[in-house]
């Protein structure tokens, strides 16, 4: 029924409305994912002020719980999780030679899903206030609260999660089998790897978070009583479940950060990364190892010595791999010859940063004395240590590092120093007081504390370091507009690159490599610049390339995702329904509407190969 | 480096940093002033933690500094570094030596862990035992064995071991006394009842200041009380004292029929009295209002005029009073002192 050989060339909006090019989605996933980082950050920055001095009236009670709950919950499902995305769909199927990801049209639907959860669970803004019961929603908090805000976030982060499952199932298939002749596993680049492991990591979390959120949109909507300990239910169900979500979680965000740190330190230090094969261990089983902690979260909430001893040695057991790694990295620096560009500076930055944060895991591991330390600043000092110092320095790192791959400019040095050391020094300001904080009796989650406890002088502090960390953002943000507003302005292969994504010109093909490439060892591009005539050997004579055509069907389903969100927060079934029914209709039209793409024809890509373009 | 970890020398650097902790902070809130048993042994875990870490934190940072300084690029070097591909002694030796660490840390971990849960079972004679149940938000402590429900101030003996029985009335909140204590959950529904113990100091006449440490609404900040230590008979006089007391210990008798009339239904004074708010028994003698208003009759008339004001979220009702009777009750409820 439908045509063969079909293909619309859209422009504009439309183009990215319908777009399945992994490197759009890639700039998608930036753009929204760095839009919420936004969001999250101004939330953060109002915290502090709150907290800059004793007895502070100015975001209080349930707006301040508003704020903690909606920060936590924007950077780790809708900012941190997107930008990884958003990197994993730009670079993952150039380091592999990939034409692209192996279900372009599944990856739109993943980011469309992302992106109306996102917007949903933010709309709860205006309708009627966000949810407060803080990211983990314990129930019976969760539960009982009466206002709308906790329906958003359920739903919103369901229709998120559904799409960032997607996108994981998606990755495991394409390295799996879209890799070039050549490109062994223990060929894989570093980054390519964490991906890997992350998205095995997503395949087995999430689902446990989507059931735990159906089970809680069930008692909220439907009257539920699995969490309600008057009608039989318990309460613990729920803390397990998320943590055996929320544990591995932190890794599906820690890991891609290990893989774009190995990246730039090799780049940088002009080394082959040290200990390839341990670092790759190393990785496999800090994802392994991640699904085995997860009651380290819930020390004080009465498994017993048993349970609680358990887990404690199996959270200090993590500390060793993640130890190999940085090990690692330090000796790929040793006897290299280390440029210091921002992407570096970033990387040098995250090592010690991801030290501090890592020792004070290992004393969290501890339960005796975690009963002192748990919900305590010192908890948030942890935290924020290894997910702001580790994964947001790691981004930061890949940004400047990739942006002339995503973007075919390269970001101005000058300013990005002031990005590193704003941020660098105001991160360290803000959360390294917050230690001590928390061993001075200051629980989490508060929105104010009296004087005279002796918590004013570090709370002034960190308050002064988040203003410094809003500056370096700003910069960044400076940054980017003046790129913006150039002209393309760089090589194929500004940083004298080893691995392919760095191997054909700017701007990348929409087929990305015009003849598949053949790899001859580990860090590719590398192998040919020193062996070769530093152009990759292709494994294909030049031919027709089949590519995907673009659909809007992902919008509109995740649209139908969307609108049946609203008709159940608000128990409007018409409304839920009409959303489900035009998620159906789009899945119906997905099945019958044969679409097998188009080809690029033989003298296109000869032409392009000519003019440089390929 | 062997040398400088000879067993002198790492002591001497346990007690440096001991020093470098002590001392910090509020000595009736910060964990790092621990006072009794329980408290000093999560202090010495810590310090075990905190000096294996150090340790790990200046062998990497001198390393990486040395890297950082030593293999910076030189203008005009072009020469390739070799490319080395890893090292097997090394990559052993830096997950061997971690193991050994982590093993010092586990052995003392396992033991207080055991150690601080398998006393959690009701008190024998010489101890005492106490419900704690938490509210949003303020928190109910039952004497079982004495009779008596205090609200917001827990008094204790000193030197004594106290058994804590943990439960919640609606969500979840977190007993955490610093100064003595590491935190334990009160979880709603009988069968996540939690128990803990501590032990009370060697100090007598001292307010140690209590929190919730687990987010339970708009007023979990707010969520206060305090543990009152004072000496074996002086905590005898007060049990006797709060027995006697009744709601005629305060001499203001308008205020007392305001009272009888608003506000008993919910709260108790002696025997009489609902339990849906906290037992104003003795209330005259506390140390806050509401649990963190400094403890006078304008902060106790701001409360009872509007709760909400105070403590955003929280139970208590606008009662519909006049400014007098405000005022009458005021002075009967600080008038409610113990003998």
């Amino acid at each position: 029924m439908a045509t063969h050989e079909s293909h619309k060339k859209r422009s504009g909006l439309m183009d990215w409305l319908t777009t399945v090019d992994h490197k759009k989605i890639g700039i998608l996933y930036l753009l929204a994912g760095g839009f919420f980082f936004l969001i999250g950050g101004l939330e953060a920055v109002l915290m502090r002020i709150q907290l800059m001095e004793p007895d502070s009236k100015i975001f209080t009670g349930e707006l301040y719980n508003q704020l903690l709950t909606m920060h936590g919950t924007t950077m780790i499902f809708l900012a941190a999780m997107p930008i990884i995305f958003g990197f994993m769909n730009a670079i993952v199927p150039l380091q592999l030679g990939a034409r692209d990801v192996a279900f372009p049209y599944v990856n739109a639907v993943g980011f469309w899903l992302f992106f109306f959860g996102g917007v949903l669970l933010n709309l709860s803004w205006f309708l009627g206030g966000a949810p407060e019961a803080g990211w983990t929603a314990y129930a019976p908090l969760s539960t009982v609260a009466e206002d709308t805000g906790v329906d958003f976030y359920v739903l919103g982060l369901q229709i998120a999660g559904a799409g960032t499952l997607a996108g994981g199932i998606n990755f495991l298939v394409t390295i799996i089998n879209m890799r070039a002749p050549g490109m062994t596993f223990m060929r894989m680049p570093l980054f390519t790897w964490a991906s890997f492991v992350t998205s095995g990591l997503i395949l087995f979390a999430f689902p446990a978070l989507t059931v735990g959120f159906f089970l809680l949109m069930f008692e909220r909507v439907f009257d539920a009583n699995f969490f309600n300990p008057d009608m039989g239910g318990n309460i613990l169900i729920w803390e397990h479940i998320f943590w055996i979500f929320g544990h591995p979680e932190v890794y599906i965000l820690i890991l891609p950060a290990f893989g774009i740190i190995s990246e730039v330190i090799s780049t940088f230090s002009n080394k082959r990364l040290f200990g390839y094969s341990a670092m790759v261990f190393a990785t496999v089983l800090i994802g392994f190892l991640g699904f085995m902690v997860w009651v380290h979260h819930m020390f004080t909430v009465g498994l017993g010595p048993v349970a609680n001893s358990i887990f404690a040695v199996a959270t200090m057991a993590i500390a060793i791999p993640t130890g190999v790694k940085i090990f690692n990295w330090i000796f790929t620096m040793w006897g290299g010859q280390i440029r210091f560009s921002t992407a570096m500076l970033f990387a040098v930055g995250f090592v010690p940063t991801f030290v501090m944060g890592g020792v004070t895991g290992v004393m969290l591991s501890v339960p005796a004395a975690d009963y002192q330390y748990h919900d305590s600043y010192f908890v948030v000092a942890h935290f924020h240590y290894v997910i702001v110092g580790g994964l947001i320095l790691g981004l930061f790192s890949g940004l400047y590092y990739w942006y002339p791959r995503m973007f075919n400019r390269v970001l101005n040095e000058t300013l990005g120093k002031w990005n590193f050391w704003l941020f660098f020094i105001g991160f360290h300001l803000t959360f390294f007081p917050q230690h001590w904080l928390g061993l001075m009796g200051m629980p989490r989650r508060v929105y104010t504390y009296m004087s005279g406890q002796d918590l004013d002088g570090a709370n002034f502090v960190s308050t002064i370091g988040a203003i410094l960390m809003g500056a370096g953002t700003i910069v960044l943000l400076i940054n980017i507009i003046i790129s913006a507003s150039s002209k393309y302005a760089t090589t194929k292969d500004p940083w004298d690159g080893r691995t392919l994504e760095w191997a054909m010109p700017v701007p990348t093909p929409e087929y990305n490599f015009a003849q598949t490439p053949l790899v001859r060892g580990l860090d590719a591009l590398y192998v040919e610049k020193t062996a070769g005539n530093g152009d990759m050997t292709p494994a294909e004579p030049v031919g027709e390339i089949h590519m995907p055509n673009g659909s809007i069907l992902p919008f509109i389903l995740s649209l139908g995702m969307f609108i049946s969100g609203f008709g159940f927060i608000y128990s409007n079934w018409y409304v839920a329904g009409a959303g489900l029914g035009l998620v159906l209709i789009t899945m119906f039209l997905r099945s019958i509407i044969d679409d097998h793409g188009y080809h690029i024809h033989k003298e296109e890509v000869e032409a392009d190969i000519k003019g440089g373009r390929a | 480096m062997k040398k400088w970890l000879q067993k002198g020398r790492f002591l001497s650097l346990f007690a440096m940093l001991a020093l470098l902790l002590m001392g910090c902070g509020d000595p009736t809130l910060s964990t790092l002033i621990p006072q009794g048993e329980v408290a000093d042994k999560q202090f010495q875990l810590m310090l075990i933690s905190i000096s294996i870490m150090i340790l790990v934190l200046v062998v990497v940072f001198v390393l990486y500094a040395f890297v950082l300084l030593k293999f910076r690029k030189k203008k005009g070097d072009n020469s390739t570094p070799k490319q080395v591909e890893g090292n097997h002694m090394l990559e052993l030796l830096w997950t061997v030596i971690p193991i050994l660490l982590l093993i010092i840390l586990a052995v003392p971990t396992v033991m207080r862990t055991f150690e601080f849960s398998a006393d959690a079972k009701p008190a024998s004679k010489n101890e005492l035992s106490i419900k704690v149940t938490g509210h949003q938000y303020w928190w109910e402590f039952e004497y079982p064995k004495e009779e008596l429900i205090t609200s917001q101030e827990l008094v204790l003996p000193a030197d004594t071991k106290v058994h804590v029985e943990l439960s919640s009335a609606d969500v979840i909140h977190s007993f955490w006394i610093p100064s003595l204590a590491g935190k334990t959950d009160t979880n709603p529904g009988d069968k996540n009842k939690n128990y803990m113990w501590f032990d009370t100091g060697s100090k007598t006449d001292v307010v140690y200041k209590g929190k919730c440490a687990e987010l339970c609404g708009a007023s979990h900040a707010l969520m206060d009380f305090k543990v009152r230590v004072v000496s074996k008979e002086d905590y005898k006089n007060w049990v006797a004292g709060y027995k006697a007391a009744d709601d005629k210990s305060s001499a203001n008798a308008d205020g007392q029929q305001v009272f009888e009339k608003n506000c008993l239904s919910c709260h108790a004074v002696g025997q009489n009295g609902g339990n849906t708010g906290p037992s104003l028994t003795g209330f005259g003698d506390k140390d806050r209002v509401a649990g963190i208003l400094e403890h006078d009759k304008e902060n106790l008339k701001k409360w009872i005029k509007d709760p909400q004001e105070v403590k955003p979220g929280n139970n208590m009702p606008k009662v519909n009073l006049s400014d007098e009777e405000i005022d009458a009750v005021s002075d009967y409820l600080l008038g409610l002192k113990l003998k």
